[in-house]
């Protein structure tokens, strides 16, 4: 709907003091937009491509210029075809960049792709932000939002459930560290806990207790008195611990924390 | 910031080039019809008067009597045959004839075909002129074997018209849809690209190609087949523009809804298939009942042929197509009229 393909249900957009109704045009010459699941042109050329996109704009950069913004310049002949999972979605970006947006919009730009391709697009969305122009990312890595955005809307089953910068978010969540654990034995153990759920939550320095997939998760302010008396608990109720670890909260806990399941396709 | 390509021309370049790189069309578009222009003008071309070959049932000395006297009757092959064989070849076609000797001598022959039929009339002449009838008027042949009257030269337009549908269709259409399955068209809307240069580009590529095919098709029949080209080049111009651009709309318009590759082929045969029959691109179509006729004229490849043939073979001017181009045009203009306001672009 903000790219301008859909008309909303409800409600008003007005992006750069425009609305599509009015403006379709002179937005569509602001806004660069690499969508889901593009395919481009096989046997077309990275040049090609990209010139036939600079066509399109009135002003933009220099095609040339955009290759080497998104380090296609040894492909700059090669086709599409040719061409790795990342280099495409790199040249995506490059067809979004090629006019010089004042506003990128990507649509799970790292989908699929290696350690290594995703870190060179990241590269290319931080040169694009520090230009001081503003990126629309949409994502289901909680580690692309939490590393590349400034601000986050956690959104679940078409609501925002959650707006703020990745730190506040994650201070939202009343506590810096996770703990997780298993129960060893049996599944007999385990309910021990579960029936008695309510002395976990209530350990000094947990804000938050919460059972799943046979892992426990404890929301931890302060690590140093909350494991210890986590500890203390399980030994004087008899239970044996078969996995303990910390980590520091991330924003992928704040969605667990708000939506209570595992990330999920759609 | 940089000097701004012009969008047509790099959306025409970019189909062109998508187009020309693709190894199948290449081999639809070029070699297909010149495989079937050679193949069909060899298979029907025109040969010197051919031998009747009959055969004589073997049935005691009255048969080789008979073949005696036959043997020096001009377009006539006779075999002597026991009746084994001489059935068998019949059935197969190597005779078309079998004369049984007696009184009277019987001719054996399938009366529905020509060839056969042909071979009664020789044969009957050839045994009364061996038995003494001579004729009573006297008759000079004039033989006309002009270029111009041979199936090569009806055929190639026809081919021409053909491929003019063939590649309009399956380039414009294919595309299309291609790009639809791909997500590209949405790609381009989200872009200020402007919808009528897309449209456009595809028809200024098809212009490029057609160009192509048009010189390759042509240019082959006249080197291999002497095949003779009677009107003007420029009314040939116009009419394959025309026909390019009629089937690019039509192209256009049955690909303007489909979602999947299967979808649209089976649009494009169902669009296709009646005309490759009823157009009269291999034979003539007025062996097509009366009632059918105002509805082959009708159809766009039907009107074009035509139109090609008539320019290119009878060296009719422009003006006396007016009707086919008409026709052809209206084919195109009311597709792409029905198309833009039809069209799916996500």
């Amino acid at each position: 709907m903000l790219e301008g393909l859909l008309a909303p249900d409800a409600g008003d957009i007005e992006i750069l003091g425009m609305r599509w109704a009015t403006h379709e045009h002179a937005l569509r010459e602001r806004l660069g937009v690499a969508l889901q699941e593009t395919k481009l042109a096989e046997r077309l050329s990275v040049l090609e491509t990209l010139t036939l996109f600079r066509s399109f704009h009135q002003r933009g950069h220099d095609v040339d210029d955009v290759i080497g913004m998104v380090q296609l310049g040894e492909k700059r002949k090669t086709w599409v075809v040719k061409l790795s999972g990342g280099q495409k979605q790199r040249l995506a970006v490059a067809c979004a960049l090629v006019s010089d947006p004042d506003i990128l919009f990507l649509d799970e730009p790292t989908t699929g792709l290696d350690p290594q391709s995703r870190r060179q697009l990241w590269d290319v969305v931080e040169a694009f932000k520090a230009g001081g122009k503003s990126v629309l990312l949409t994502t289901h890595y909680m580690d692309e939002a939490e590393r590349l955005c400034d601000r986050v809307a956690v959104v679940d089953h078409g609501k925002t459930i959650a707006l703020g910068s990745p730190r506040d978010l994650i201070a939202s969540l009343g506590a810096e560290h996770v703990v997780e654990f298993e129960i060893g034995g049996r599944a007999a153990a385990e309910e021990r806990v579960a029936a008695d759920a309510a002395w976990l939550g209530a350990l000094p320095g947990v804000t938050d207790a919460r059972h799943e997939r046979g892992r426990w998760m404890l929301t931890v302010t302060e690590l140093h008195r909350a494991v210890p008396a986590l500890m203390g608990g399980l030994a004087e109720r008899g239970i044996a611990l078969a996995d303990l670890r910390t980590h520091h909260a991330t924003l992928e806990d704040l969605f667990l924390h708000l939506t209570g399941r595992h990330l999920r396709d759609e | 910031m940089s000097n701004r390509p012009n969008p047509l021309w790099q959306l025409t370049l970019a189909r062109f080039r998508e187009f020309m790189r693709q190894p199948e069309a290449m081999f639809w578009v070029f070699v297909f019809p010149l495989l079937m222009a050679i193949g069909l003008g060899l298979a029907f071309r025109n040969r010197p008067p051919e031998t009747v070959r009959i055969a004589v049932l073997r049935n005691g000395p009255a048969a080789d009597s008979l073949v005696a006297r036959l043997a020096n009757a001009r377009g006539l092959a006779v075999q002597l045959l026991d009746s084994a064989a001489a059935a068998e070849q019949l059935r197969h076609g190597d005779v078309s004839l079998l004369v049984v000797p007696g009184d009277p001598l019987v001719l054996r022959y399938d009366s529905t075909r020509t060839e056969s039929y042909l071979a009664r009339l020789v044969t009957n002449d050839a045994i009364q002129r061996a038995y003494g009838r001579s004729d009573v008027r006297t008759v000079r042949d004039i033989k006309v074997a002009e270029r111009g009257h041979r199936y090569i030269d009806f055929l190639l337009p026809g081919l021409l018209g053909l491929n003019l549908m063939g590649t309009g269709m399956w380039g414009v259409g294919f595309a299309v849809v291609q790009m639809r399955v791909r997500r590209l068209l949405k790609r381009y809307l989200a872009s200020p690209m402007r919808r009528s240069h897309f449209l456009l580009a595809f028809g200024f590529a098809r212009l490029a190609t057609v160009t192509l095919e048009v010189v390759t098709l042509v240019g082959f029949g006249m080197l291999a087949f002497h095949v003779p080209f009677r009107g003007s080049l420029l009314a040939l111009v116009a009419v394959v523009l025309v026909g390019a651009f009629g089937f690019a709309g039509v192209g256009l318009l049955v690909a303007s809804r489909a979602q999947t590759v299967e979808g649209v082929s089976g649009l494009m045969n169902a669009f296709m298939l009646p005309m490759w029959l009823l157009s009269g691109v291999f034979f003539s179509n007025a062996g097509f009942p009366s009632a059918m006729q105002p509805f082959i004229k009708a159809l766009p490849l039907t009107a074009l042929v035509d139109a090609l043939r008539a320019v290119m073979i009878d060296g009719a001017s422009l003006m006396s197509q007016g009707g086919e181009l008409a026709i052809v045009a209206a084919w195109g203009l009311v597709s792409y009229v029905v198309a833009l306001r039809i069209f799916r672009w996500l």
